[in-house]
């Protein structure tokens, strides 16, 4: 799918997921999504990523909840976060970063920002590789990362970074030499071997996003939603802190 | 018209007031395969940054003397203008290759020049048909072999469809098979296609065989120039260049006296000379 | 004495490397480990020093079980240069980088001093001490690394490919500075693939392929075997090439000067 197209159907649910506080609703929004994720083929990926939002989402569940909202409330907001960090989590799993730079460029960023954007990810798993032999190296001369205090333990990081600047440095320098040699010419006109073509299947996913967006402004200003208090009252901090005060 | 043609030519780096290069006079035809070697820091590098402009446009200095590439003078043109008519081959592969794909990277440098879509996509297959990298037209570079990600290098370069190719200790980084495997396809471009190549190596025992002329700096000048069953002699040790071990040891039997005619400067000559010197 | 019993290693990816190493090294031998592009060479010598603990099997370094003890402890043994010294030099000064691994193993500062004198003159490094080491060529900074790691003077000394980015006079100096080192009384492991500079200094010769060893021998031995080296992926030396062509002639011969000496006698034998 292109990637504009994705792109402005994560909008489009990010803004129904902040246009409503209705517990329902929100649930709706979130679940969802579900089968996109699941014609991704990226349920895994997905559940890894969520697992990685949950303490955040707890906290968010905690904070409303102790600031005085209703459970159902505080639940609303907790899976209206689930909701937003899901649909980014899609929109970056499944669009190659070769992509991303490719609708940027064609979104007219410059061409530079989008090459350093590339170039950028392009170099990370080479200077993840170049930082391991670093440990290793420094390692193998009596360093000793895991020992100390705080203090100490900063400061063992020092051999690491700056051999990791120098070597980021050195690349960049090389870089440009092979930039310059290859007829890198910022100003002149650019020809671009792949483009990015929206297709009818794209326009739809659109047109239907934006259709949905129109919905949900209206309903949000016009429609009676069902609502839904759950009974339930865990009981609050102080309720239980309390007593335990005047013991 | 000779294709490079250097005449008195020094340069010193900026901040420094050591010449690099020292008065040097090369002529190069066009078609011919170039080796180019010397002790380190004789000025390798630098020659061969004069040679597409990098020197003095990137790397700044005093640069005297006269160079012309293809006829046109490189002092005058633009690191980008001379990417045109020559192609750069860098020692490390990993840091010439900067696109997720191998093809982007491949199609980098006509993108560059603005070349309509369809012409991008002509020279970009035949590039990689070229040095036979069809199949990792899709692969992101960085998952690659050392040899592999060289052979991609020279594909960008030779998408820019150049007269001639500077390659600068291309094999450094690569183990021997490879090295082998990379100088074959440099030497096929070279036979196949008249591209003019100009090698810069220490592995003189791989390059020997492509190439019938060899050229030794020794401090920022030029020491030695021929054939290398001319070069390959006591001047040359002396210098202290990695002079191939057939040729070395022919050399200092011709020193004891045994009849050696020519020298041999590949395996398969010095077993010829060997059985011949034996049974006589 | 660095004992390898069974190794079998595996990076956190699902590599598996090493596939069931054993090998014997004694004190004082000078070993070359050869083999193709990801045979497991550099693997194999990141278990001596403990940055690489086996999955299954064990290294012992003078009996010491390398999966029990911290890297800090085994270093002070085992003193492994990497290929590339940019990956370790960060000091401001080269006389600060060579004394590092001093202050990491707690030696007193006078001690410290002296030895990285005694270092810096060795590798004719004295006028770069207060240099910054990212101010020097290429063949110096090598220089600088090989230093900080010999300095604490480790029984045996591990080098990883230390020809590549090096000219003739360079490797000539090494090859020298290699085999004295030995003669010293140290264990010199080198992996490499410049088959002329093992040719040259005629070590014990491993041959690593797909994870295993497939060869151990002198290099004289291995570095005639065609068979050994076309698994391996080794281009023999020039001189073993052409000695193998033709009949009659000694086996085992690797370097130029002995090939001259049996050229030479063979002629005036016939005569």
């Amino acid at each position: 799918m292109d990637p504009r197209a994705k792109f402005m159907v994560i909008m489009v649910i990010f803004a129904i997921s902040l246009l409503f506080t209705n517990i329902l609703v929100l649930l709706v929004v979130f679940l969802a999504q579900l089968p996109l994720i699941w014609l991704a083929k990226s349920m895994r990926r997905w559940a890894a990523s969520m697992k990685g939002g949950l303490i955040l989402a707890l906290l968010i569940f905690v904070m409303n909840y102790l600031t005085g909202s209703t459970l159902t409330h505080s639940l609303a907001m907790t899976v209206r976060f689930m909701a937003l960090l899901s649909s980014f989590s899609i929109f970056f799993m499944t669009t190659s970063p070769d992509d991303l730079g490719l609708a940027m460029e064609q979104a007219h960023v410059p061409y530079t920002l989008c090459f350093t954007f590339t170039t950028a990810v392009r170099l990370v798993p080479t200077m993840a590789v170049d930082a391991q032999t670093v440990v290793d190296a420094q390692r193998s001369r009596g360093l000793e990362l895991d020992k100390g205090n705080l203090l100490k333990r900063i400061r063992n990081y020092i051999p690491i970074l700056i051999p990791l600047i120098v070597s980021a440095i050195r690349r960049s320098v090389e870089l440009a030499e092979a930039l310059e040699s290859r007829g890198f010419n910022v100003t002149a006109k650019r020809q671009s071997l792949v483009v990015l073509r929206m297709k009818p299947s794209d326009y739809f996913a659109v047109l239907a996003a934006l259709v949905s967006l129109s919905l949900a402004v209206w309903a949000s200003l016009y429609a009676q939603l069902p609502q839904v208090e759950l009974p339930l009252e865990l009981p609050r901090i102080w309720q239980i802190l309390g007593p335990c005060w005047s013991k | 018209m000779p294709i490079i043609e250097i005449k008195d030519l020094s340069f010193s780096y900026s901040g420094t007031s050591r010449r690099s290069l020292n008065s040097i006079n090369l002529e190069v035809e066009k078609g011919e395969f170039v080796v180019v070697t010397g002790p380190s820091g004789c000025g390798k590098t630098t020659l061969c940054r004069c040679l597409n402009g990098l020197v003095p446009n990137f790397y700044t200095g005093e640069l005297t003397g006269e160079i012309s590439v293809c006829g046109l003078d490189v002092q005058k043109q633009t690191t980008s203008a001379m990417s045109q008519h020559v192609g750069f081959v860098f020692q490390d592969p990993e840091n010439q290759l900067f696109c997720l794909t191998v093809e982007r990277d491949v199609a980098f440098g006509p993108e560059n020049m603005g070349f309509p879509r369809e012409e991008i996509r002509r020279r970009v297959d035949w590039a990689l048909k070229v040095t036979g990298t069809e199949a990792l037209k899709d692969r992101a570079p960085y998952e690659l072999s050392g040899g592999q990600q060289q052979r991609i290098a020279i594909a960008s370069v030779l998408a820019m469809q150049p007269k001639i190719i500077v390659l600068d200790e291309p094999t450094s980084f690569l183990d021997p098979k490879s090295s082998q495997e990379i100088l074959e396809v440099v030497a096929r471009l070279n036979r196949e296609l008249g591209v003019t190549v100009f090698l810069v190596e220490h592995r003189l025992d791989l390059a020997t065989r492509h190439s019938n002329r060899i050229v030794v700096l020794d401090k920022g000048a030029v020491a030695l120039d021929g054939p290398p069953e001319e070069v390959y002699g006591e001047q040359a040790q002396l210098i202290g260049i990695g002079v191939p071990k057939v040729p070395l040891l022919f050399h200092m039997l011709k020193q004891d006296g045994i009849d050696v005619r020519e020298t041999p400067v590949t395996v398969e000559e010095g077993i010829k000379q060997l059985r011949r010197i034996i049974s006589d | 004495m660095i004992v390898v019993e069974d190794l079998h290693f595996a990076y956190p990816n699902g590599n598996q490397v090493l596939h069931g190493v054993d090998l014997n090294i004694q004190d004082g031998e000078f070993i070359a480990i050869m083999g193709e592009n990801g045979a497991g060479k550099t693997t194999l010598v990141k278990t001596f020093n403990g940055l690489l603990k086996p999955n299954q099997g064990r290294v012992l370094i003078d009996n010491i079980d390398t999966k029990k003890t911290s890297v800090a402890a085994l270093a002070r043994e085992v003193g492994l240069v990497f290929q590339n010294p940019d990956h370790q030099l960060f000091c401001e000064t080269v006389r600060d980088e060579v004394a590092y691994s001093l202050r990491n193993f707690g030696y007193p500062s006078d001690v410290i001093e002296k030895r990285v004198k005694g270092m810096l003159e060795t590798l004719d490094l004295t006028p770069y001490v207060d240099s910054s080491p990212f101010m020097l060529s290429g063949g110096e900074r090598k220089r600088v690394a090989l230093a900080s790691v010999l300095v604490w003077n480790p029984k045996h000394m591990v080098l990883d490919e230390p020809t590549i980015g090096q000219d003739y006079q360079q490797k000539d100096r090494l090859r020298n500075f290699i085999i004295q080192l030995n003669t010293q009384g140290k264990t010199v492991v080198m992996v490499t693939h410049d088959v002329e500079f093992v040719a040259e200094c005629k070590p014990r010769v491993i041959l690593l392929s797909q994870g295993k060893i497939i060869g151990d021998g002198t290099a004289e031995e291995i570095l005639t075997d065609k068979d050994l080296s076309t698994r391996a992926s080794l281009l023999q030396p020039q001189i073993a090439l052409l000695f193998s062509a033709i009949e009659g002639l000694p086996r085992g011969i690797i370097d130029v000067y002995s090939a001259r000496l049996v050229i030479n006698n063979t002629l005036r034998g016939s005569k």
